[in-house]
């Protein structure tokens, strides 16, 4: 490797880890201008600064804001660098394709959105559809895209109960057990998820991550 | 052992000044500044009507709202500065005229400690009833928060079915947070008319109040809002609670999260005023420090008890009473951390005498209730409620005569003087005072103690029933609110 490709790669490291987004795009044209492979980018440059933010989040160095500003600047690097990699026919591995809803009646997304950025930073591919989602979009979307797993946020013990007509649902439509579904919100007990059938839920967003790796079957990763 | 008597804090004679006067001006200016070109999000379609009738600058699109400084500040001057919080029993009647101090029981959880068993499981309506009879028999607790959702209740009018639960069960004021759509406040309305037994005694002292959550940051639930104006229409006072959040729903730092709560709050009052002006409002708020390391809600800490004594003084700013979350703890089970939290909170919000406190007997961020917690909570009013009186310096307290009497070495265990003033000394129910070997000896605390108060509260309260002619009207008021 060229001196040259590796300052390159080692900033794009570093502008993750900065959580700069500017610059990671930045990095990202620079790199399609010289003509570097577009998975080389990604995988020899920005996920390594994921990669080191996310060891340091995990021993407790580095701050959840500093894991946020990772995801968004690696978020808009790959943004970048898609158009190359469609064109190239190649596509980033991924961990899985995963959707996102907090559910109908429901307008409480605070904790459901940091979820959303953290598996992005962890290599999952999100589509998050927001607020007060009914049980036919959430499920429509995840088959839609082929999604391996859904998750779902709820805030008040009155909308909690949605979680369960959207496992329901998806049972009696039998797309169960190919999407796995995982459950969160304030009010979400471990005796909730265990009633409603839910694979799996989790308090925060780095147990959230955890758990998600664990349905699609890569726990070590 | 039914209290009719309330403990509430008043005449204080603690002092503290948290914020100077420019520094809640600074707050106040930035507040508004928000509110004009930030903007609020108001997702009611009343609401937004409401605000385009009086001139804001409305978004119809995303529902936000921009609106003058002065149109703000001039529906806030509508608003009434003192009013009663009714109760069925007229002398526990709250005064809100920022001399009192009231204790209230948290809410709304979904857990409970089973008091029988000592196992956690999922809060239903007979816990709703359980703990509303336990905080009638107590003398610290003032008025009611739904403590927990009832979860075996039907979704479209569980809190109408909690508010039943608690008014069957005490005599003392009932605040909810768990009404938030037309069909149950509407409902709730007639539940409470019929309660006072007609319109103007329900305005004059209402029993029900109605504590409507924000959407942070800068946001609000449709819902929440078409309820308080209904509650407002029928002079039921009504407060905006900002649960603001440094690092997640507020900025990482105290003043900027403060400002941007404080935006929610007031531009929702004035929502409320511009509607019906003077209707009775309280501000209500608890604010807290996300952990920077997990994002998680702490529901303690340095912050919060900061927060508790700063938003006192704004309210005061706006003239309104304030609704105070203290006693919120992130602790597990009653223990060190519990103690500490609901401590501090609890003195500061109080030292600035926040008008409502909310409330004890939670555990584990507001998710778990404890009958122990509960009791050791209300121990801890006392002692501040205690604290807040003062060292009082008058001639009979500097005891000179008793002093003169006993000399020298002696004691004053046999002083007139002493047994004329030893009853004001405080006696705690739960500090552990016996001598070392009586409690190795037992191995018991104060948590067993706690516990077994209110094992004896439930076996033997009985409140002033409700009469069963109303509980009728309000079944029947439920049961058309839910589905068939």
């Amino acid at each position: 490797m060229s001196e040259e490709l590796e300052a390159l790669f080692k900033d794009m490291a570093q502008s993750i880890i900065d959580g700069d987004s500017d610059i990671s795009v930045e990095l990202a044209k620079k790199s399609i201008e010289m003509n570097i492979p577009p998975l080389d980018a990604i995988t020899k440059g920005f996920v390594v600064g994921v990669n080191y933010i996310g060891d340091q989040f995990g021993a407790g160095e580095a701050f959840l804001p500093e894991l946020v500003m990772a995801g968004e600047a690696m978020k808009a690097a790959v943004a970048t660098l898609e158009p190359e990699l469609i064109k190239l026919g190649e596509a980033r591995e991924t961990m899985g394709r995963v959707v996102l809803a907090t559910v109908e009646g429901d307008i409480h997304e605070i904790g459901k959105t940091l979820v959303g950025t953290m598996l992005s930073a962890s290599g999952f591919e999100v589509t998050d559809l927001g607020v007060d989602q009914p049980a036919d979009k959430i499920i429509g979307k995840a088959i839609e895209i082929d999604a391996s797993l859904i998750g779902m946020s709820a805030l008040l013990t009155t909308t909690m109960v949605r979680q369960r007509e959207v496992i329901e649902e998806m049972d009696k439509e039998g797309l169960r057990p190919k999407i796995k579904v995982m459950v969160g919100g304030a009010p979400i007990t471990r005796d909730w998820a265990t009633k409603i059938k839910a694979d799996g839920y989790s308090e925060d967003a780095v147990g959230a991550v955890k758990l998600a790796k664990e349905l699609v079957g890569k726990a070590d990763a | 052992m039914s209290h009719k008597h309330i403990k509430t804090i008043s005449d204080p004679k603690l002092k503290l000044e948290v914020l100077t006067k420019e520094e809640v001006l600074r707050i106040h200016e930035a507040t508004l500044n928000i509110i004009e070109n930030v903007g609020v999000r108001f997702p009611s379609q009343r609401a937004l009507d409401i605000w385009q009738a009086h001139g804001a600058d409305v978004d119809r699109e995303k529902k936000i709202v921009r609106a003058k400084p002065q149109l703000i500040e001039d529906a806030l001057k509508k608003c009434p500065p003192k009013y009663v919080l009714g109760a069925r029993d007229p002398q526990q009647d709250l005064p809100l005229d920022g001399n009192h101090v009231c204790l209230g029981t948290d809410g709304c959880g979904v857990e409970i400690i089973d008091i029988e068993t000592g196992e956690k499981r999922t809060s239903r309506l007979q816990d709703v009833r359980d703990i509303s009879r336990v905080a009638d028999a107590t003398e610290e607790v003032a008025f009611h928060w739904v403590p927990l959702s009832a979860q075996d209740a039907p979704v479209e009018a569980r809190g109408l079915h909690e508010l039943k639960a608690v008014w069957e069960n005490s005599t003392k004021h009932v605040q909810t947070e768990s009404i938030y759509n037309v069909e149950e406040a509407k409902a709730s309305m007639e539940m409470l008319e019929i309660l006072a037994g007609s319109k103007e005694e329900m305005r004059k002292r209402p029993m029900l109040s109605l504590m409507q959550c924000t959407a942070p940051p800068l946001g609000h639930d449709g819902g929440s809002l078409d309820a308080a104006l209904i509650a407002a229409e029928h002079g039921v006072p009504t407060g905006f609670m900002t649960m603001s959040a440094c690092l997640t729903t507020g900025p990482a730092t105290m003043a900027g999260t403060l400002a941007v709560g404080n935006a929610e709050v007031i531009a929702a009052t004035a929502l409320l005023q511009l509607a019906y002006p003077g209707a009775p409002v309280f501000y209500a708020a608890a604010q807290t420090a996300s952990d920077p390391r997990s994002g998680a809600y702490t529901g303690g800490g340095p912050e919060d008890f900061l927060f508790g004594a700063a938003t006192n003084v704004l309210s005061d700013f706006y003239n309104i009473p304030l609704s105070m979350g203290s006693f919120a703890t992130g602790a597990k089970e009653p223990n060190w951390q519990a103690g500490l939290e609901g401590s501090l909170s609890t003195f500061m919000a109080s030292v600035v005498m926040s008008d409502m406190l909310l409330g004890v007997g939670f555990l584990h961020g507001s998710r778990i209730w404890s009958y122990a917690e509960m009791m050791m909570d209300c121990e801890i009013f006392s002692i501040i409620e205690k604290m807040m009186h003062g060292i009082v310096v008058d001639e009979e307290t500097l005891a000179m005569e008793a002093i003169a009497a006993v000399g020298p070495g002696g004691h004053y265990l046999a002083q007139k003087h002493t047994r004329n003033h030893m009853r004001d000394l405080f006696l705690p129910q739960f500090l552990d005072r016996r001598p070392y070997t009586q409690w190795e000896d037992k191995g018991d605390d104060a948590r067993d103690w706690a516990t077994a108060k209110a094992k004896k509260i439930l076996h033997e309260h009985q409140p002033d029933p409700l009469d069963e002619k109303i509980s009728k009207e309000f079944e029947r008021i439920i049961k058309s609110v839910e589905k068939s």
